[in-house]
């Protein structure tokens, strides 16, 4: 298969940097890569060849004013960084709150985008943040839509509005008007319609859509985008902004492997902002859309903005002091600060979603795709199976209370032995980096450093025996004893 | 006749055609999401072809680049046919799964579903209405249960009733999360314990640009599939992704879905499916 977007801008431009001086076919070349770079990733060609244009004339102009050639290097990846961000946020913008309460926002996209699951995600997004949100069905038409949203609307603790079974009975346009009606009357301050797929070309269905919005007069109508539809995005967008008509786009399942084209497209072509990204299947995996975010991925620059903020969630600010008071007063890091490290990383998400967030993540994507998150449940696992006194001094673990560590982990001791291993380099680098961690990671990401790459056991070459004697170690020794 | 109507209306002739006809052709195959690989192999191939019109040259040249792998569901020796529905998620597999089980049964034969996606909120009673309207009964799980232990129940059933077919329904999965493809992974070794799973068809989506590509080479590694279901080709959306893996990887499509109703779903027509690319 093809590179990503971010691997193959990345070719392109390592070749660009290599060279002393850029020439106007240099420039060419240039442009050419990154019209089939996007092409692969889904960018619609309209979009390209205007995307294009832009970047050839950029580059021409500021070509000659510069001396070195990674000068213009550089400047040529800034010129294209800089036309992302304008396609991609020139609109952005926050949600409009209704003037008088409630604010109605209006689902619509095609079946399959993920409109329902969005809603629940809308929904807990804003009832997070204090609103009083309703979910209201008017998704008649797929089987066991309106069960979906209820179970949905029940995880996350919101009211839904589901007067009709579903499954082709009852009328769509009078629900949503109900539904409307009734959260006024209880005093919600927001509405969230999610309402049945459609097709582009489906008149009969997008006229449904315009009544829908014409009764319920929502002050936002988000169009619902799978970040993985190709060429058909323009037409389909087009389709959707003249039918019903929207305010806004959702770019859903962007935790998949295409990402930039459909957003690039629908961005460019229909001069709606992208208010927000779905990013999995938990109700939480939702994020507001950072323009210069996407941009930076998608040019390989990693997302750290996005990561330091995950990280600043998770890790609360408390731990976060008490672990820098501990640093500074000299005190050592211990495994029970490794575990808390690790726990409140499992509670950031997925770790192998928050590695491909790093600066130069492009390069090891296929490490990160090995990663497996259940390695720190694991790790988890071992350290709670150690005695404090164990957890504050590693010193006291020989080959009996690694095998009872082991057994009571459920793991093999070469993992335990492995887990220590790992813990002891990162206390190194804590020791080194005394005075404050660089880039703000969290220390027990840099231990993560071998676990990378679908954490190789530690076998090292060394574990060969030297002499008959029995090793302290009960891995080492069942090797021996296995001969 | 869209736009590439006009484009061979234009192209009279194959040797007569100019490069600029070849790349205005060339945009209009990129536009039906066959990507740029095989749409320069296609022109190319095109290109040579000494046929009377741009017309037929184009449709050889479309009609080289699917694959000759049988197009019909392949039948169990003895005993039941297991046919195992994959996908990411949103692409309409139980739908198809649904639509499936109605076209086998109209066949006179007996069919089971499997509802083994018991992770989308719902999708069991999805597939259980389904189930309903349709006369053909549904194995289920618990809410959150084990797709494995679902199917291997459905297994034994089929088994033990008798029948001539198994679908089993499963969970939309980016194919980007190795865990859940590992999941996939061991819902297709449960069932082949006691019965061997003759099919697995990935359903994509005909909207699905060219991630489709990596969904079908990552599905084929975990689960071996072995057919196309192209869903929502009644939109403006053409498909060509589908020729596009067919092309790279070999696997055939098999059934088309075309709307919402039951009845909108037929087998792969080759000659049709390019005639609507053109």
């Amino acid at each position: 298969m093809f590179d990503s977007l971010t691997q193959r801008l990345n070719g392109v431009l390592s070749s660009l940097r290599s060279r002393g001086k850029i020439s106007n076919a240099d420039i060419e070349n240039t442009c050419q890569e990154i019209h089939r770079a996007l092409l692969e990733a889904d960018v619609a060609l309209l979009v390209v060849n205007d995307f294009i244009e832009i970047i050839r004339e950029r580059s021409l102009e500021v070509l000659p004013t510069l001396q070195s050639g990674t000068n213009q290097a550089q400047a040529i990846f800034e010129i294209i960084n800089a036309a992302l961000v304008e396609i991609l946020g020139a609109q952005a913008r926050r949600v409009r709150f209704a003037k008088a309460p409630p604010t109605v926002i209006m689902l619509a996209g095609l079946q399959g985008a993920g409109k329902t699951t969005l809603a629940g995600k809308l929904a807990k997004f804003f009832a997070d943040q204090g609103n009083t949100p309703i979910l209201v069905a008017s998704d008649l038409q797929r089987p066991n839509a309106v069960t979906q949203l209820q179970v949905v609307g029940e995880s996350i603790g919101v009211p839904v509005f589901a007067p009709e079974p579903g499954n082709g009975i009852g009328s769509a346009v009078k629900v949503a008007r109900d539904g409307v009606a009734y959260a006024k009357a209880r005093q919600h301050n927001m509405v969230i319609v999610d309402t049945a797929g459609r097709l582009g070309v489906d008149e009969a269905l997008m006229n449904e859509a315009i009544a829908i919005r014409d009764v319920i007069n929502p002050a936002e109508i988000f169009f619902v985008v799978d970040a993985m539809i190709g060429q058909d995005a323009v037409r389909t967008a087009r389709a959707f902004l003249d039918g019903v008509g929207f305010d806004g786009v959702v770019l859903t399942k962007m935790d998949g492997d295409a990402r930039g084209g459909a957003a690039l497209s629908i961005a460019h072509l229909t001069k709606r902002p992208i208010m927000f990204v779905s990013t999995g299947e938990k109700l939480t995996d939702f994020d507001i859309f950072y323009p210069d975010r996407m941009a930076s991925r998608i040019l390989g620059m990693g997302d750290v903005a996005t990561l330091a903020e995950q990280a600043k969630k998770a890790f609360n600010s408390d731990a976060a002091a008490k672990l820098e008071t501990k640093f500074t007063s000299g005190e050592d890091f211990t495994l029970e600060d490794f575990l808390e490290q690790l726990q409140a990383m499992s509670k950031m998400g997925s770790i192998s979603k928050m590695l491909g967030m790093l600066p130069g993540a492009g390069q090891m994507k296929k490490q990160i795709d090995n990663f497996d998150d259940a390695e720190i449940i694991r790790a988890q696992a071992i350290v709670q199976s150690m005695t404090p006194l164990e957890r504050r001094d590693l010193k006291v673990l020989n080959g009996s209370r690694r095998a009872r560590i082991a057994r009571g982990a459920g793991r093999a001791v070469s993992e335990v032995n492995s887990l220590i291993e790992r813990f002891t380099q990162a206390q190194k680098m804590m020791r080194q980096m005394r005075g404050g961690t660089p880039q703000g990671l969290p220390p027990a990401m840099a231990g993560m450093g071998p676990m990378a790459g679908g954490m190789p056991r530690i076998q090292s070459p060394k574990a060969a025996p030297k002499k008959k004697s029995k090793s302290g170690n009960p891995a080492k020794r069942a090797l021996e004893e296995r001969g | 006749m869209g736009l590439f109507g006009k484009i061979i209306a234009k192209i009279t002739g194959s040797a007569d055609a100019s490069a600029a006809d070849w790349d205005e052709l060339k945009t209009a195959l990129l536009a039906a999401d066959l990507g740029p690989e095989l749409s320069n192999e296609v022109v190319a191939a095109a290109r040579s072809v000494r046929a009377g019109s741009a017309t037929e040259a184009i449709t050889k040249a479309l009609t080289s680049s699917l694959c000759n792998e049988s197009r019909e569901i392949s039948r169990s020796i003895s005993g039941p046919t297991v046919l195992l529905i994959v996908g990411v998620n949103g692409t309409g597999k139980t739908t198809s799964a649904a639509k499936l089980a109605a076209a086998l049964a109209s066949d006179d034969s007996t069919v089971l579903l499997a509802a083994a996606d018991t992770f989308r909120a719902a999708a069991v009673d999805q597939l259980r209405t389904w189930g309903e309207r349709l006369d053909i009964d549904v194995v289920h799980g618990a809410d959150n249960a084990d797709p494995a232990s679902v199917a291997f129940d459905a297994a034994q059933q089929v088994i033990a009733r008798n029948m001539d077919y198994l679908i089993i329904d499963t969970a939309g999965r980016l194919h980007t999360k190795n865990d859940l493809m590992a999941e996939l992974g061991k819902v297709k070794r449960v069932v082949e314990k006691i019965l061997p799973v003759q099919e697995v068809l990935l359903v994509i989506d005909a909207t699905t640009g060219q991630n489709g590509l990596t969904q079908a080479k990552i599905f084929t590694e975990s689960v071996d599939v072995t057919g196309i279901i192209v869903t929502k080709l009644d939109g403006s959306a053409r498909g060509g992704i589908a020729l596009a893996i067919e092309r790279s990887l070999g696997i055939p499509i098999k059934w088309v879905g075309t709307g919402e109703s039951v009845n909108d779903f037929a087998r792969f027509d080759p000659a049709a499916y390019i005639q609507a690319l053109l």
